[in-house]
Order: C-alpha cells, then sequence, then structure tokens
C-alpha cells in the first residue's frame, strides 16, 4: 500500500507529473522575484495578523476544551495559510461555505471574537442558539454559511450559489472547502460535476491535510493529485503548496477571477498537513508517527511567511508583539463575557424549526414548561 | 374553471409561479425538453426558457445540494425528484441540510424550496417506482410533507408550498395523475390552499377514516359500499402530513366515535399509525371502538402482487368493520 506515498504526499514539496505544485517561497521565506503576488505592505500585514491571530485562538480554544469549559473543538493548526490565502483572494460580498478547520476565514472576514466564543459555549449570545457543537458557525453577515458536520454537503450548495448568482446576473463568486477525506464523498462528485456543466462561478478548495482522521492519503484515494481530479469533469485543478500562503492566494486569485468573469470554476488543492488531532476527541498518536509530524512542523506557514516578511523588512518584533498582545487581550475579554452569559432559554429550543411554529410543536413545549422549574444546566460544564 | 387531471394541475401550478415570480426556478432529470418523464413539466422550458426550467444531470444529491445553494442565495427552486424512490442519494442534503438550516443558523439561513416527487403503487413499477416512504421525512423536524389528492388541491397546495419559507416534500400519488375519475375543476390564475388545513372529503356520522393521495379514492368506495350496510363513514384528507390538522381529526373522531387509518405504506412505523396515537391520546373517551389500520404490508413493495399488496376495497371495509366490531 506504500505505492502512492511519495506522490500525493511530496513529502520533498517536489512537482509531480501532471499537477506541478505551485509555490512561491521556499523553505526559509525567500520569495522567487518573477512569481512574488506583490502585495502591498498593509496586505502582507494583514495576512500574518490573521494566521498569527487565528493560531492563538486555537491555542486558547484547545486550553479551553482541555479544561472542560467548553465541550469540543477542532483545530486548524497548520492550515492557517491555506484557507486564508484563499479567502484572501475574495472580494467580501462573495460566498464562503467552510467545512469545520477553516477557522482562519472568521478572522479574515471580522467576524467578532464576542460571537466566536460564544458559539463555542452555546450560550444566549450564540447566533446559532447554543444548538451546535462548538466550530459549527453561522456568520450571515460575513457571508459565511452555516457548517454542518457530514462532509462535503456544502459543495453541492455552493455549487448552487454559484448557479443562482450566475442566474440573476450578479457577479458573487462562491468559494468552498473540503478536506482530502472530502473528496471521497458523493457531494464532491456532483459538485464539481454540475459546476462544470453550469460553468458555475465556483471555486473548490481541497485542504490535503493527508489525513482524514487515522485514514492516511494513499487509503483515500488512487488519484496521483487531488487536483488531478478536476480533468474529469472538464475543469482546471491546480495543486499549491498550503503552507505557502503568497502560492496560495496568487493560484486563488486567479481562479476567483475567472471565476468572475464567467470562467466557470476551479478546483484548488491546497498540500499542507494537519499539525493537530482531528478534533479535541482525537488521539493521532494512535495511528501516526511523531516523525512525521515534526518533519512537517519544520515547514510551518506562519513561521515561513515571517522569514519572508523580516527579509523584506515588513515584520518587526514589535508588530509581533502587538498582534501577539492584542489576540491574547480580545481572547481573555471574550471568554470571560461568554462565561458570563446565560445558556439559552429551554423555550428556544422549540424556536426556528419552521418559520411559523406550528401548534403541536407549541403544546410540546408548554406540556414541558408546564413542569414548572425547567432549567438549562450550567453552561461551560462539560467534565471529561 | 378548467377540467384538469392531476398531472395537469401540477403543471398549471409551475406555470402559475414561474410567471409571477422570477425567483422560482424548475429542473430536475428530464424536465426540461422532455417535459418530465410523467409530462409534469411540459411545455415550461419552451415557455420561460432555459435558464428557468432546465434538465440536470443524473444526480440526485447534485440536484438537491444545488437546490439548497439556490434557496440560501434567495431563489425558489422547485427541483423534481423523478420518483421517490430514487431520493435516496439526496436524504443527506434533505435531511441534514435542508430540514435543519433554518435551526442549527440560528434562522441567519433558510431553504425556501419544493421538492416534488411522484410517490405511490399502484403502476405496475415494482420496487423502485412504487414506495410510500412519506414517515422517513415526517420524522424530520424542519421538514414540511404535502400531499394533495384532487387536481384543485394540487395547483392550490403546489403554490402555497413554492410561497412558503420553508423547504416542503410535495408529493404527488402518481397512480392517479390522469385519472379520470379524479379529473376535476381547478380554479384559474391565483388560487392557493393553506398548508396545515385538512378537508372533509366525505362527511359521515359513525366512523372517520383518514387517508391521503391515491388512497383517498378507495376509501370513497368502501365509503359507498359500507353505506349499503347502514355505516355512514367520515374521509378526512389532512392534505399535509407535516404540518398536520389535528383539529379536523379529533373534530370528526368525537363526532363519528371511530377511527380507522388507511395508508399505502408497510404498516409499522407508517404516518398512520402516528395518528393512530394522535386520537388515542386526545380523544380515546370518545372511541367506542378499537383503531383500526389499513395499510401496505411488512415487506418490500412487490411487483407481480402489487394489486394484493396495496389496500384496496376490500381490505379497507374490512379494516372499517373491526372498528364496528371486535
Amino acid at each position: 500500500m506504500s505505492k502512492h506515498t511519495d506522490k500525493n504526499t511530496a513529502t520533498s514539496g517536489s512537482p509531480t507529473s501532471g499537477s506541478p505544485l505551485l509555490s512561491v517561497m521556499d523553505a526559509n521565506g525567500k520569495a522567487q522575484r518573477s512569481k512574488d503576488p506583490g502585495l502591498a505592505r498593509e496586505e502582507l500585514l494583514e495576512l500574518y495578523r490573521c494566521m498569527l491571530t487565528t493560531r492563538i485562538m486555537e491555542d486558547r480554544a484547545l486550553n479551553l476544551q482541555r479544561q472542560g469549559r467548553i465541550g469540543f473543538y477542532v483545530p486548524c493548526l497548520g492550515q492557517e495559510a491555506s484557507h486564508i490565502g484563499t479567502a484572501y483572494a475574495l472580494k467580501d460580498t462573495d460566498w464562503l461555505f467552510p467545512a469545520y478547520r477553516q477557522a482562519g476565514i472568521l478572522i479574515l472576514r471580522a467576524v467578532p471574537l464576542q460571537q466566536i466564543v460564544d458559539q463555542w459555549y452555546g450560550n444566549d449570545g450564540d447566533i446559532c442558539k447554543g444548538r451546535q457543537m462548538p466550530v459549527h458557525y453561522s456568520f450571515r453577515s460575513a457571508h459565511i454559511v452555516s457548517i454542518s458536520s457530514p462532509i462535503g454537503t456544502q459543495l453541492t450548495q455552493a455549487t448552487g450559489v454559484g448557479m443562482a448568482a450566475k442566474y440573476r446576473g450578479d457577479d458573487t463568486v462562491a468559494m468552498s472547502y473540503c478536506g482530502d477525506g472530502g473528496t471521497s464523498e458523493n457531494d464532491f462528485h456532483a459538485a464539481l460535476n454540475f459546476a462544470g456543466v453550469y460553468q458555475a462561478p465556483v471555486v473548490f478548495v481541497v485542504e490535503n491535510n493527508q489525513w482524514a482522521i487515522s485514514v492516511p492519503l494513499e487509503k483515500q484515494t488512487a488519484s496521483e493529485t487531488m487536483a488531478s481530479k478536476g480533468e474529469a469533469y472538464g475543469i482546471p485543478g491546480i495543486r499549491v503548496d498550503g503552507n505557502d500562503v503568497l502560492a496560495v492566494y496568487q493560484v486563488a486569485k486567479e481562479a476567483v477571477d475567472r471565476a468572475r468573469r464567467g470562467g466557470g470554476p476551479t478546483l484548488i488543492e491546497t498540500l499542507t498537513y494537519r499539525m493537530g488531532p482531528h478534533s479535541s476527541s482525537d488521539d493521532p498518536t494512535r495511528y501516526r508517527e511523531q516523525a512525521e509530524v515534526d518533519a512537517w512542523a519544520r515547514k510551518d506557514p506562519i513561521d515561513r511567511f515571517r522569514k519572508y516578511l523580516k527579509a523584506k523588512k515588513v515584520w518587526t518584533q514589535e508588530i509581533e508583539d502587538k498582534i501577539q498582545k492584542d489576540a491574547t487581550d480580545a481572547m481573555n475579554a471574550a471568554v470571560k463575557k461568554s462565561e458570563s452569559k446565560k445558556a439559552p432559554s429551554v423555550s428556544s429550543m422549540f424556536e426556528d424549526v419552521f418559520l411559523d411554529m406550528p401548534k403541536q410543536l407549541e403544546e410540546q413545549r408548554d406540556d414541558l414548561l408546564s413542569l414548572g422549574d425547567v432549567q438549562a444546566k450550567k453552561i461551560g460544564d462539560f467534565p471529561l | 374553471m378548467a377540467v384538469m387531471t392531476l398531472i395537469e394541475a401540477v403543471n398549471s401550478a409551475l406555470d402559475h409561479e414561474l410567471g409571477q415570480d422570477d425567483r422560482v426556478l424548475v429542473f430536475g432529470e428530464d424536465v426540461g425538453l422532455n417535459g418530465g418523464v410523467f409530462r409534469a413539466t411540459i411545455g415550461l422550458q419552451e415557455k420561460y426558457g432555459e435558464e428557468r426550467c432546465f434538465d440536470t444531470p443524473l444526480s440526485e444529491c447534485g440536484i438537491i445540494g444545488t437546490a439548497i445553494g439556490m434557496a440560501l442565495y434567495g431563489l425558489r427552486p422547485v427541483p423534481e425528484i423523478q420518483f421517490l424512490d430514487f431520493i435516496y442519494p439526496a436524504f443527506d442534503q434533505i435531511v441534514s441540510e435542508a430540514a435543519k438550516m433554518r435551526y442549527r443558523s440560528g434562522a441567519e439561513y433558510s431553504c425556501a424550496m419544493v421538492i416534488r416527487s411522484p410517490y405511490g403503487g399502484g403502476i405496475r413499477g415494482g420496487h423502485y417506482h412504487s414506495q410510500s416512504t412519506e414517515a422517513l421525512f415526517c420524522h424530520t423536524p424542519g421538514l414540511k410533507v404535502v400531499i394533495p389528492s384532487t387536481p384543485a388541491d394540487t395547483k392550490g397546495l403546489l403554490i402555497s408550498s413554492i410561497r412558503d419559507e420553508d423547504p416542503v416534500l410535495f408529493l404527488e400519488p402518481k397512480r392517479i395523475y390522469r385519472s379520470n375519475s379524479v379529473k376535476d375543476e381547478v380554479p384559474d390564475g391565483e388560487y392557493t390552499v393553506p398548508l396545515g388545513k385538512g378537508r372533509i372529503v366525505r362527511e359521515g356520522s359513525d366512523c372517520t377514516v383518514v387517508a391521503w393521495g391515491a388512497m383517498i379514492e378507495i376509501c370513497m368506495q368502501a365509503a359507498t359500499e359500507l353505506e349499503k350496510t347502514g355505516k355512514s363513514i367520515e374521509i378526512v384528507d389532512p392534505r399535509t402530513l407535516v404540518p398536520l390538522d389535528e383539529q379536523i381529526i379529533l373534530d370528526s373522531v368525537k363526532k363519528t366515535g371511530r377511527f380507522c387509518a388507511v395508508y399505502e405504506a408497510p404498516k409499522t412505523g407508517g404516518f398512520g399509525g402516528e395518528i393512530a396515537a394522535i386520537v388515542a391520546e386526545k380523544a380515546i373517551e370518545y372511541l367506542e371502538g378499537p383503531i383500526s389500520r389499513v395499510a401496505g404490508f411488512d415487506v418490500p413493495f412487490p411487483y407481480s402482487l402489487e394489486g394484493i399488496y396495496m389496500p384496496d376495497v376490500r381490505r379497507v371495509v374490512h379494516g372499517i368493520c373491526k372498528t364496528f366490531s371486535w
């Protein structure tokens, strides 16, 4: 079963036939001048701030989970460049269909941290009213569509948004995310197929982090690369170094621009690595070697980008410290506030099933409330 | 008023809504140029163009998944699933996505869409063109389930479904699509029937029969038969299973003192059983005899013995009589 290991995993970072692995920066953050997208200083710093802030936020989230203060978390550690870089190529009005491992797009789209943390706690400040596990966000104001757990379902929906935008004559682009595991689902096939047939303005980003919980890439597909799957649907498939934020951005920009011009969909494979566990409930030491993790740690997307910024004299220690302090202070304040909030009201459990509550549901609610003192248990109480 | 078959009424409702609301899109397998395998969408592509009425790749999951995206964007998609038996590749999208979108997003997003699909037996379709699996969908919070039994209701309920703010599974009893006995007058132009309101199909005083879709006609014939023996049967068509008009059923049972549910689906776990439970919970003191269910059997839908599997007049009469003598 090892015959694919030196293809898709590309630990050497070398291009493979058919779908070369595009990169801008080398391991030391040195960019080839001809490939550098030439982002302005503020743009570079914004990308860096988003990546670093995401990491600080997630570090705190995992700690909160381990302390039993929130119930669950899904970290994107190591994949920050992959989704922040792709989403950065969009306009704010474009639609995002994340899976559950793209926390960086929340920071990029400036979702208020309080709303993010309230969602983890499922308290009465949570936009989703405490109805979903942590990280299953919905942020309509940021054009981020409600996240579910079944894998890949968001992909066909993104195609549908693209089809609708095209029907309306809007220049909206939809960008969707899934992992390497997601490419095995029916929806991946249907989404790319429909997008190809209708030339919908959609960009499909496959964050190939090489692990679907405990299942390695070579057991997920016999395809040479994830990008090569685009060919079957008649759409371009591009493979990019997912830990190189500049390359990711560059590739996404071309895809987004093409979609907006009416040039149809693109499949982007960002080759990266899931540095953390699948979720707070997972123990990756059961199925993968530490040496593999260590090798990828040396390709950390934030370290690499910092080196680039340093060489460009854009990065300074003061900037680093400020981002760290701002993010940490904001986290502390948000957590404190979230923990002071109440659980959602019991009657809210019966709302929003439909626009109007059916009689049967009113009856069930009233019967429950007739018991008198019906209280939700204290939020933030998740014994380990 | 024009006299129409049930399927002509489907076409008429789609035509009306396509004509008055540019958010409405009609699509699915063979629905465009071919007008649908049952011709429900005939002439619509010609009239409204390929942008509004179109063929899709052969993928139920893709049809419903993209429809959800369109609904999120603010359109009113009306996808067709060619047979209810083929809906399962889209089950995840319907159950996990469309039905839960409003709730899970704290009402930030919703999926106003109508999934039309022919259902039910009686057309020699074997396992995969015959089943009545409405109960699977009634068990999913967030999804409305509508089943018409007359051409006028078909038009009125379909228009209401398209205008509804929540996802609707609109099940069309294909056995009576072209039935001459069901053919009837349908109001012209604007016509709606509210979701969640049942109708009394036939008034009677001795036993309440609740049925829907193609079973209404069978129940009517059974009632005529029983009239000869002096039993007066009241037939109630809930028209929408979710949300259910409990009141019309309970009022009827309180009047007649007897209750029988008739449905095509396998007996165990069928929606008639749920209605029987409601009657038992809320009107048992009015009952003068046991509750009875006439349904399909707990077997996969058979091909050659379809006529035996489906509730017919004889079995419905037999089932109703059980509420009188025990």
